[in-house]
């Protein structure tokens, strides 16, 4: 059975190419994914997001549950509507899932998964907060609108209260404020500056039409991996999962081993990984014409995990798990012949801007 | 629902063929990608077009489109040799996206045999064709 977020006839009706994204059906692109990427690079794109799960902790001892479900440590929140990006592991380091938490107040905090996991999720977390006494409320009710690009602050403050606008506006990166039944915050995931508002799925399809006459142009699935990609952001199930653990999926800044004493879940087995020579992962640049996609062989090893054409670059860019003996140039076979890329450091793109030289 | 003209004929790989007659320079026949299939692939960001001078079998692959989403190649329609390549795809690629039945062409074939009529299919057998192959 397919699921359907509140936007979907929207979309529809707006000419969405839909596709089958973890059992949801969501937009691909609404005529050209291209044309999406450069509008949030350039100006401003809204993506629904509404498939992914809001999750909202409450207790006297989230936060202590939290310091040991999450690999980085929620004891860095010191501040209401601060964000903090995690992974969740297994106790072996492998990852169930990435996520973004913010600390809403002491006896509550706020998870966004992916829409993938969220069931796995669920029940994992469900299982580990019982001994904490922390409920657990998954967020059904809430559609979610990334709305992103240069110019996206200011084409989504109109649509608030005057009163709100200027909270709205005030609201530093990496933080959200509630407003009424609406949640913002200045989060997302392309590299650009934005907002993602979580709101009353009743609301969805009203606020969507209104951002949309604001000169928001509205993006899919699409364009949406193209601009996490050139952000050199990881994508859950290509770059890391179960069978890889943070540090050979280029998150070791996400696992927080200070301080020594905070015992989260997969600590034991990331100090012994952290001590043997393993696997990076690591930014492509294809030198020749071509794409680069994921599961290509890496010559001599390794594989790609996620790739694509950059429209930014006009190259084709990659993230790769490579020995982290592997040297600055190496090849890639992409349909039976072998192509020459570089090893480069992420981002490839940031604020509208190349950071590698071509 | 897509643009299927119908003064061309089709094969069940999404290629195009247009018959030799006074449009094409030469009266070779002209060979591109339908508009169903553009629209399956997105929007496309390098295009591989045989040079002139090649000699293709029918059912060969003689070009590769690519897209943001896949790779894919381009089966000959005819036997012959290739008279021109559409060289402007080098570099805009998104011709095949905008207008695939025109300046989005990808080759030009002068026939050395008589084309296999009965492995193309008419506007209307293709329309068929596509809404089978969706269910």
């Amino acid at each position: 059975m397919s699921l359907k977020t509140a936007l979907h006839d929207t979309h529809v009706l707006q000419g969405a190419k839909i596709v089958d994204f973890g059992g949801w059906e969501m937009p691909l692109h609404y005529g050209s994914q291209i044309e999406e990427h450069h509008a949030v690079r350039r100006d401003a794109g809204m993506f629904d997001v509404s498939h992914m799960g809001v999750v909202d902790l409450t207790g006297d001892r989230v936060r202590e549950f939290l310091r040991s479900l999450l690999a980085n440590d929620v004891g860095r929140l010191k501040i209401p509507g601060k964000a903090l990006y995690s992974c969740m592991l297994l106790p072996g380091g492998g990852v169930i899932d990435d996520l973004i938490v913010y600390f809403m107040s002491d006896t509550w905090f706020r998870l966004v998964v992916n829409a993938g996991t969220r069931d796995k999720d669920l029940a994992w977390i469900r299982r580990h907060a019982e001994p904490f006494a922390v409920a657990v409320a998954e967020r059904r009710d809430l559609a979610m609108i990334a709305i992103q690009g240069p110019n996206a602050r200011e084409k989504t403050l109109p649509l608030l209260a005057p009163a709100q606008r200027i909270v709205a506006r005030g609201l530093q990166n990496f933080f959200g404020a509630t407003f009424g039944a609406w949640f913002i915050a200045r989060t997302g995931y392309t590299g650009e500056d934005g907002f993602e508002v979580m709101l009353p799925a009743i609301d969805a399809a009203g606020t969507w039409n209104a951002l949309r006459a604001q000169g928001v142009q509205a993006a899919g699935l699409g364009a949406r991996d193209t601009l996490r990609l050139e952000a050199g952001m990881n994508l859950y199930g290509n770059d890391m999962d179960e069978n890889h653990h943070p540090l050979e999926s280029g998150l070791a800044w996400t696992v927080a081993f200070e301080p020594s004493d905070r015992d989260f879940i997969g600590r034991r087995a990331l100090e012994t990984l952290r001590r043997t020579p393993g696997d990076q992962l690591v930014g492509l640049l294809l030198e020749e014409r071509g794409v680069l996609r994921s599961h290509q062989k890496i010559v001599p090893a390794g594989e790609v995990t996620s790739g694509t054409f950059s429209p930014t670059l006009n190259r084709s860019i990659a993230l790769a798990r490579v020995p982290s003996t592997a040297a600055a140039g190496v090849q890639v076979e992409i349909r039976g012949k072998l192509h020459s890329a570089s090893i480069v450091k992420t981002p490839f793109v940031r604020h509208g801007k190349a950071l590698i030289s071509l | 629902m897509s643009n299927i003209p119908s003064d061309l004929r089709y094969t069940k790989s999404h290629e195009w063929v247009r018959p030799a007659h006074g449009e094409v320079p030469d009266g070779a026949v002209e060979i591109g990608i339908t508009d169903h299939a553009q629209s399956a692939l997105g929007d496309l960001v390098f295009v591989e077009v045989p040079q002139a001078g090649r000699a293709v079998k029918a059912g060969e692959a003689s070009a590769v489109v690519e897209s943001v989403k896949a790779a894919s190649d381009v089966y000959s329609p005819v036997s012959g040799n290739v008279i021109a390549g559409n060289g402007a795809l080098a570099t805009q690629p998104e011709l095949v996206n905008q207008d695939p039945y025109g300046s989005g062409w990808l080759f030009r074939v002068q026939t050395n045999a008589p084309i296999d009529a009965a492995a193309l299919m008419n506007a209307a057998e293709y329309a068929n064709y596509v809404a089978e192959e969706a269910k």
